[in-house]
């Protein structure tokens, strides 16, 4: 088996299988990567944190870095490829059907149950980030509590950018805790 | 003229979801109010309730939540061209980010500096995930039934743990039971 279609199997793999966002994909990876020897731990270590750091989704980063440190920019481009492509096939089918019956009894009832669900999901999303970055992270505290407070106040009362809002708490970030 | 148009849309996709990728830290519920701020409120492009359900189907379905959000936006405003353009849009700048970086890594990984940024971002996107709870609640939680699903998912995913997939199911099931046993009410 060629090296790109090891790589494709593998990321195919997580985009089909992989639920629940970036994070919890990472087992799946390790596993794939371990099983055709691409990786050692520690290598696969090194990749984890660079892709939480890197501006983009988790497991593209990861992706597009395993394929670039076993076969270069061919091999970044085919493990991309392989993560992205289930997720858009799913995608596509899925809002067809939601389009179609859409003013179906049964969609109607689906999303009135998960709309709910979602902006619980959304909360635990925060807690579980919340706790990395204000518990695990660094001494004191305090620091990015109110860095957080403060983005919760501009982005919601005064309708900043987000993105303008990450630049100027990045900002603060390198100077205060750097 | 229309082409033009088109194209121009094709183009407003791109540039939309490239920048969407480009500031998605930590994963892609830090994309969520980035998503809204721009698709919502400045491009119009999706409802506030359409959006939710963007991230509702984004987030049941496996694979990557930024590039299923992305497929789903670019689908919904221009069809098939626009979930390609849209999702390759959001991959590009970790393509390009994650080369660069996986070339130079040894000398920046223990930069206090770089540190620092993070702390901030981090703290930062927290902030803005508690602004996307509240404004999303404050459509969604307009009757008991909704509040009962929404702390009963909550306290399912974050106290005891449960599967997203089966929460989604059961989730789904009780909404489609609910809206049966309401419409018969009405019937009657």
């Amino acid at each position: 088996m060629t090296i790109y279609l090891k790589l494709f199997l593998i990321f195919s793999r997580i985009g089909l299988f992989g639920f629940g966002g970036g994070m919890a994909m990472l087992p799946l990876m390790f596993q794939g990567i371990s099983y055709f020897n691409l990786m050692t731990q520690e290598e696969f270590a090194d990749l984890v944190a660079v892709s939480q750091i890197t501006p983009g989704p988790i497991a593209v980063n990861a992706a597009t870095y395993v394929g670039f440190s076993v076969s270069g920019i061919a091999g970044a481009f085919v493990a991309t490829l392989g993560v992205a492509i289930p997720a858009f096939v799913l995608v596509n089918i899925v809002f067809e059907f939601v389009k179609r019956f859409r003013e179906s009894a049964l969609v109607k009832g689906i999303f009135k149950g998960v709309r709910p669900a979602t902006v619980a999901m959304i909360a635990v999303a925060a807690i579980i980030m919340g706790e990395s970055t204000f518990i695990l992270d660094y001494t004191p505290q305090w620091i990015p509590i109110v860095m957080c407070a403060t983005s919760v106040f501009v982005v919601g009362k005064l309708k900043l950018s987000p993105i303008l809002v990450f630049a100027i708490m990045g900002g603060i970030g390198v100077i205060v805790c750097g | 003229m229309k082409n033009k148009k088109d194209l121009n849309i094709y183009i407003d996709l791109f540039i939309t979801f490239f920048k969407l990728g480009l500031f998605t830290i930590g994963g892609g519920m830090a994309m969520i109010p980035i998503l809204e701020d721009i698709v919502v409120r400045k491009k119009k492009w999706l409802t506030l309730d359409e959006a939710t359900d963007c991230i509702a189907i984004s987030q049941s379905l496996p694979g990557v939540i930024a590039i299923n959000m992305a497929t789903y936006v670019g689908r919904f405003k221009k069809g098939l061209r626009g979930s390609i353009v849209a999702t390759i849009g959001v991959i590009i700048p970790s393509f390009i980010a994650i080369i660069l970086i996986a070339t130079i890594l040894s000398d920046i990984r223990d930069n206090t500096y770089v540190n620092g940024a993070f702390i901030g971002l981090k703290a930062a996107a927290v902030g803005m995930i508690i602004w996307a709870v509240i404004k999303i609640g404050k459509g969604i939680f307009n009757d008991v039934m909704s509040w009962i699903i929404g702390i009963a998912s909550f306290v399912a995913i974050w106290i005891f743990n449960v599967n997203v997939i089966y929460v989604v199911i059961t989730t789904s099931l009780i909404g489609v039971a609910y809206i049966k046993i309401s419409e018969r009410g009405k019937v009657k």
